[in-house]
C-alpha cells in the first residue's frame, strides 16, 4: 500500500457536499487538510476554483475529487455525508478502493432496505429487523471496512455554519473511532461526545426526524406550546419502544442524538422534515411540497419503512402510524390529531 | 453402500517429527514456561495499572479464593503442596503489609516477587507435558486397539480379530476442507474451533488431527478429565494443557491467555473448544467464551507488529463440526441445561465419564455396534473470519486480497488496542457460529428428533417448554402419516438451505423418506436406556423419554426450521 508513504500529508474525507456534509467539511478543516468528493464535475471545479459549492462557502484547506480511488488513497478517515436514498450506491462505488484500516463515520439520518432482488417495500409490504439496515450496517455489509462510527446529534447545517456553539455524538463500538473524530472535530465551538451504542444512536438520529413531521404539522395547524411539550414527550416515549425493536439501547434515545435532537428539531423552522410537516398542515399536498425540496427530507421514507416494521413487530406507535396515513392515505391531519387525542394512553412513563 | 466417503490415506506433513512445534516447545519447556510466567506478570501489573494498592488487593482476593477452592473442592490432580505455597503467599502478603520501616518502591517490589511466584507456579500448572514418544505410542494404541474392535464386531469369526478390512476412517467420516487445512498447516499456524458436544471430543478431534497426518495440535483441557488416569495418559500424550475452570480469579485467567498466545506465536497449531464445555442443550454453540479466542487474535496482531507479515506468522481459523447420532452424557447434559434454565432443581454435575470403566464400556459398545460419526471441517479464515485462498491470502467478500495487517493499523502502524481487539474477539466468535451452521451435517436421526418433537409441541400448543417435557410420556402420539409429511416438509427445507450453503447434510438423507424415518429411529440416541423415539404396534411414533428427544431435537435449532410449524 503505497498510499501509507508518510511524507504525503493525509486527507480527511468527506463524501458529500449537501448542507451538513458542507458544514462538517468546513469543521474538519479547521485543523486538517479535507478532500470532498463531489460526483458532478462542476461541482468539483467550483469548489476547486471558487472555494465554494452551490452557494456554500468553503474553507480554503478543502479540495474536490470526483475519484474515489483517489479519496480512498489519500485518507485514512472517511466522512459520508450522503442521504440515505443513495447511500448505499455510494458506499458501493467506494468499496472497492476501501481496506480494513479505514475508518469512516457517517452522519446519515436514515434507514436503507436490505431486500431480495426484485423486491421493494410494495411488493413485501411487511419487514423484519433483519430487513432493515442502518448505515452502519450499509458500509458493514458493503464493504470490508470495521471501524465505523456515526455521527448525530441537534446539528442544524445553518447554525453550525454560522457558527454557532453546538454538540453532536459519535457513536462507535470502536472507542479508536470515537477518540478519532473527537480529535477532529472538538473545537471552542463544538463539543464531541462518545457512545458505544452505535445502533442506538443511529435509530434515534431516525426516528425523530418522524416526529419532528410531526412538530411541523401542529405548527402548521396553529397549536401552541402544551400540544408541542405533548408531542415531544410522548414522541421520545415512542422512540425509545421503536429504538428498543430494533435494537438501541434506551439511553441512547435519552441523550444528545435523541432527546437533543428533538427538541432541535421540532422548533427548527430550518429542519426540512419540520417544513413538510408544516406545509403539510397548511393544506399542500406531499407530491406539491417534495417537488419544490432542493434536499432530502428523510423522514418521509423513514416513516414508510417504520409502517412497514410495525407490521411485524408486535408493537403499537400510533404517531407513526397516523403520520403514515396522513402522507399516504390522504387522512386529514386534523382527524390524525382526534385519533391521537382520543388514543389510551393511559401510562406516562412505562419504559425505565 | 449408498454413502461413499473418500477414503484417503494422508502423509504426515512433517515426515521429522522434530519439525513438530509442539516437539520444539516441548524441548524448551522450562524457558517457554519462564517466559510465560514473566509475561503473565507484565500483563498483570498493567492491567493493575502498576498500581501497589490494587496489585494487593488482587493477590488477597486470589489468595482468599484458592483458599477456599482448596477447602472446598479438592480434586485428585492438585499438587499436594497447595495448601503449603498458599499459605506461604499469605505469610509473605502479612508480612510486607505489616512490617514498618518499608518504603513504597520497596513494597511494589515484594508484591512483585509475589506475583511472579503466582503466575511461575500457575504456568508451570498449565503447560503441557508433551512428549513426541507417548504421542506415537498412544496414536497406535488407539488406532490398533479401535480397529481390533472393529473388525471384530464387523467381519464375523476368530480370525476377523487380524483382519483389516476396516478401519476407524469407516467409522468416522472426515469430509470438509481436509486438503486445504493440510496446506495451511505447513504454512502458517492453523487453530481449529471444533463444537464440543461430548468428552470422547478430545480424543476423537486428535485422532481426526493424526489421520490428516498433521502434527499434535495443543488444546486446552479441562484439568477435571485429568483426574481420571485413562484420560490423562491421553490428554499429557496429545500435547494438551490444562485449563482449571475452578480457578476464576484473574493472575490463572491472564496466565492462561498469556501461554495460548505465547504458543500460537511460537507456532504451535492450538485447538480450542469455543463454547468453553460441551453444549449442554444439544444445540450448536451459539454463544462463544471469548476469553481463549482472543489470544488467537493477540497472537496475530503480535506478529505483525514483530515484523511478521508473510504468511508464516499467518494465523488460521477452522472451525470443525462434530456429528453424532448418540452422544453418551445426553441424559446428564440436558438436565444440567434444563435446571440452570429452569432454575428448579438443584445442580449437581453427574458425569457418565465418571470412570475409566464406564469409557471403556461405552467404547465396546460405539464399536460393536454401528453409530457413525462425521466430523466436517470447515473453509479457514483470518482471525476477522475472512476466508482465505489457495495461497492463505484473506479475501473480503467480493473475493478481492486484503491484508490482514490493516486491521490492526492505526496511524500507518500496527497499533495495540484491548478494546478493538475485544470487538474483533466478537467478529470472530459470530463468524466462527455462522460457519459452524453451514458446515453442520445433518443426521436422519437430528431430522427425526427435529420433527418428533416439534410436532409433539404442535399438539400441545398451550403448554411452555417445561410443562411439555413434563408430559407423561404415554399421552403421547404422532400418527406415522402426519409424521412422515412432517419430515418431508422439514427435509425439504434443509434441502433448500443446502442448495444455499447454508446447512449441509449427510448422503444418507437422499434415500426414501420411510428408509430415513426408520434408520433414524434406530439411531437417534440408540444408547440410551430411554429411547429419544419409539414406534407402538400400530407404527405410531412416541417418545420415552422427552428430555432426550429436546436434547437431539436441539442440534437442528438456529435454521428458522420450527417456523414450518
Amino acid at each position: 500500500m503505497d498510499s501509507k508513504n508518510s511524507t504525503k500529508p493525509k486527507y480527511i474525507g468527506v463524501i458529500g457536499v449537501g448542507s451538513f456534509g458542507a458544514a462538517i467539511a468546513n469543521i474538519l478543516a479547521a485543523k486538517s487538510l479535507v478532500m470532498v468528493y463531489a460526483r458532478k464535475q462542476e461541482v468539483v471545479d467550483e469548489i476547486n476554483a471558487s472555494h465554494s459549492a452551490q452557494g456554500k462557502k468553503l474553507s480554503e484547506n478543502i479540495i474536490a475529487s470526483n475519484d474515489p480511488e483517489q479519496l480512498c488513497k489519500s485518507c485514512d478517515v472517511l466522512f459520508f455525508m450522503v442521504p440515505s436514498s443513495g447511500f448505499q450506491n455510494v458506499v458501493r462505488t467506494f468499496s472497492p478502493f476501501l481496506f480494513p484500516y479505514h475508518l469512516i463515520i457517517h452522519g446519515t439520518k436514515g434507514l436503507c432496505l436490505n431486500l431480495k432482488e426484485g423486491e421493494t417495500l410494495e411488493t413485501v409490504k411487511k419487514i423484519k429487523r433483519s430487513q432493515i439496515l442502518t448505515m452502519s450496517e450499509v458500509i458493514l455489509q458493503e464493504t470490508v471496512a470495521v471501524r465505523v462510527g456515526c455521527l448525530a446529534g441537534p446539528n442544524l447545517s445553518k447554525e453550525l455554519a454560522q457558527g454557532q456553539p453546538a454538540a453532536t455524538v459519535i457513536a462507535s463500538k470502536y472507542n479508536e473511532v470515537i477518540l478519532e473524530g473527537q480529535s477532529l472535530l472538538r473545537s471552542e465551538k463544538f463539543q464531541v461526545y462518545g457512545n458505544s451504542d452505535i445502533i442506538g444512536v443511529e435509530i434515534s438520529g431516525v426516528l425523530k426526524n418522524i416526529i419532528a413531521i410531526a412538530s411541523g404539522a401542529l405548527a402548521g395547524l396553529g397549536l401552541g406550546e402544551n400540544a408541542k411539550g405533548l408531542l415531544i414527550s410522548r414522541g421520545m416515549v415512542e422512540m425509545i419502544h421503536l429504538g428498543n425493536a430494533l435494537g438501541g439501547s434506551i439511553k441512547s434515545v435519552m441523550g444528545l442524538a435523541g432527546i437533543g435532537d428533538l427538541v432541535a428539531t421540532c422548533n427548527s423552522v430550518h429542519s426540512r422534515n419540520f417544513s413538510v410537516g408544516f406545509r403539510l398542515a397548511k393544506g399542500e399536498s406531499l407530491d406539491a411540497i417534495l417537488a419544490d425540496m432542493d434536499e432530502v427530507a428523510e423522514g418521509i421514507n423513514t416513516v414508510r419503512i417504520i409502517k412497514a416494521f410495525l407490521e411485524t413487530a408486535d408493537l403499537r406507535a400510533p404517531i407513526t402510524e397516523n403520520l403514515y396515513r396522513v402522507l399516504f392515505e390522504d387522512l386529514e391531519i386534523e382527524e390524525a390529531l382526534q385519533f391521537l387525542m382520543k388514543y389510551p394512553f393511559n401510562v406516562d412513563v412505562d419504559f425505565v | 453402500m449408498e454413502e461413499k466417503y473418500i477414503k484417503h490415506k494422508y502423509e504426515p506433513i512433517h515426515p521429522s517429527k522434530d519439525e513438530w512445534p509442539v516437539v520444539k516447545l516441548a524441548r524448551e519447556r522450562k524457558e517457554f514456561v519462564k517466559k510465560v510466567a514473566d509475561l503473565s506478570e507484565d500483563r498483570i501489573l498493567k492491567l493493575t495499572s502498576n498500581n501497589p494498592d490494587i496489585l494487593k488487593e488482587e493477590l488477597e482476593t486470589t489468595l482468599y479464593r484458592e483458599k477456599l477452592r482448596i477447602k472446598q473442592n479438592p480434586w485428585v490432580v492438585d499438587p499436594d503442596d497447595d495448601g503449603s505455597f498458599w499459605s506461604g503467599v499469605k505469610s509473605s502478603l502479612v508480612q510486607i503489609s505489616t512490617e514498618a520501616g518499608r518504603n513504597k518502591v520497596k513494597k511494589f517490589q515484594e508484591y512483585k516477587s509475589v506475583l511472579n511466584s503466582i503466575t511461575a507456579r500457575y504456568a508451570e500448572e498449565i503447560a503441557s507435558n508433551f512428549k513426541a514418544t507417548h504421542y506415537k505410542f498412544t496414536r497406535s494404541v488407539v488406532t490398533y486397539g479401535f480397529s481390533r474392535l472393529l473388525n471384530a464386531a464387523r467381519v464375523k469369526g476368530f480370525k476377523s480379530i487380524f483382519s483389516n478390512q476396516y478401519t476407524l476412517q469407516d467409522k468416522i467420516q472426515i469430509t470438509g476442507e481436509t486438503d486445504q487445512l493440510r496446506d495451511l498447516a505447513t504454512k502458517g499456524t492453523v487453530v481449529m474451533v471444533p463444537t464440543h458436544f461430548s468428552n470422547l471430543d478430545s480424543i476423537l478431534i486428535g485422532w481426526v488431527i493424526s489421520v490428516l497426518g498433521l502434527p499434535p495440535f495443543i488444546y486446552g483441557a479441562g484439568l477435571n478429565l485429568f483426574n481420571i488416569s485413562i484420560f490423562a495418559y491421553f490428554m499429557n500424550s496429545l500435547g494438551a494443557y490444562k485449563v482449571d475452570r475452578r480457578k476464576k480469579n484473574l493472575m490463572y485467567l491472564e496466565t492462561l491467555k498469556t501461554y495460548s498466545k505465547e504458543a500460537i506465536q511460537f507456532g504451535c497449531h492450538s485447538l480450542f473448544f469455543p463454547g468453553g464445555t460441551r453444549s449442554r442443550s444439544g444445540m450448536i454453540e451459539s454463544k462463544l467464551k471469548l476469553g481463549l479466542l482472543s489470544t488467537a487474535i493477540e497472537a496475530q496482531r503480535a506478529n505483525f507488529e514483530n515484523g511478521l507479515n508473510d504468511i508464516s506468522g499467518k494465523i488460521f481459523i477452522v472451525p470443525v463440526t462434530i456429528n453424532y447420532h448418540f452422544v453418551l452424557e445426553a441424559p446428564s447434559l440436558i438436565r444440567d441445561h434444563l435446571s440452570i434454565t429452569g432454575q428448579e432443581r438443584y445442580y449437581k454435575e453427574n458425569d457418565e465419564f465418571s470412570n475409566s470403566y464406564k469409557i471403556s464400556k461405552f467404547l465396546i459398545k460405539f464399536f460393536t455396534k454401528g453409530s457413525d460419526i462425521s466430523v466436517s471441517v470447515g473453509k479457514a479464515m483470518d482471525v476477522l473470519g475472512n476466508y482465505v485462498d489457495v495461497d492463505g491470502r484473506s479475501l473480503d467478500k467480493h473475493g478481492r486480497v486484503i491484508n490482514t495487517r490493516d486491521y490492526f493499523i492505526s496511524d500507518g502502524k500496527v497499533s495495540v488496542d484491548n478494546q478493538r481487539e475485544e470487538e474483533y474477539t466478537n467478529m470472530l466468535g459470530k463468524r466462527i457460529v455462522e460457519e459452524f451452521h453451514k458446515i453442520n451435517r445433518v443426521f436422519n436421526s437430528h431430522l427425526v428428533a427435529f420433527v418428533a418433537f416439534e410436532m409433539i409441541k404442535k399438539q400441545n400448543r398451550k403448554l411452555d417448554l417445561f410443562d411439555l417435557l413434563r408430559l407423561p410420556e404415554e399421552e403421547i402420539s404422532i400418527p406415522y402419516e402426519d409424521f412422515k409429511a412432517g419430515c418431508q416438509l422439514v427435509l425439504d427445507k434443509i434441502n433448500e438451505l443446502k442448495s444455499q450453503g447454508l446447512i449441509n447434510t449427510a448422503p444418507h438423507l437422499s434415500l426414501d423418506m420411510d428408509e430415513i424415518i426408520k434408520r433414524g429411529m434406530e439411531n437417534v440416541g440408540m444408547y440410551h436406556a430411554k429411547r429419544p423415539i419409539i414406534q407402538d404396534n400400530n407404527g405410531d411414533i412416541g417418545t420415552d423419554d422427552m428430555s432426550l428427544l429436546y436434547f437431539y431435537h436441539n442440534r437442528l435449532t438456529g435454521y428458522g426450521l420450527e417456523k414450518l410449524y
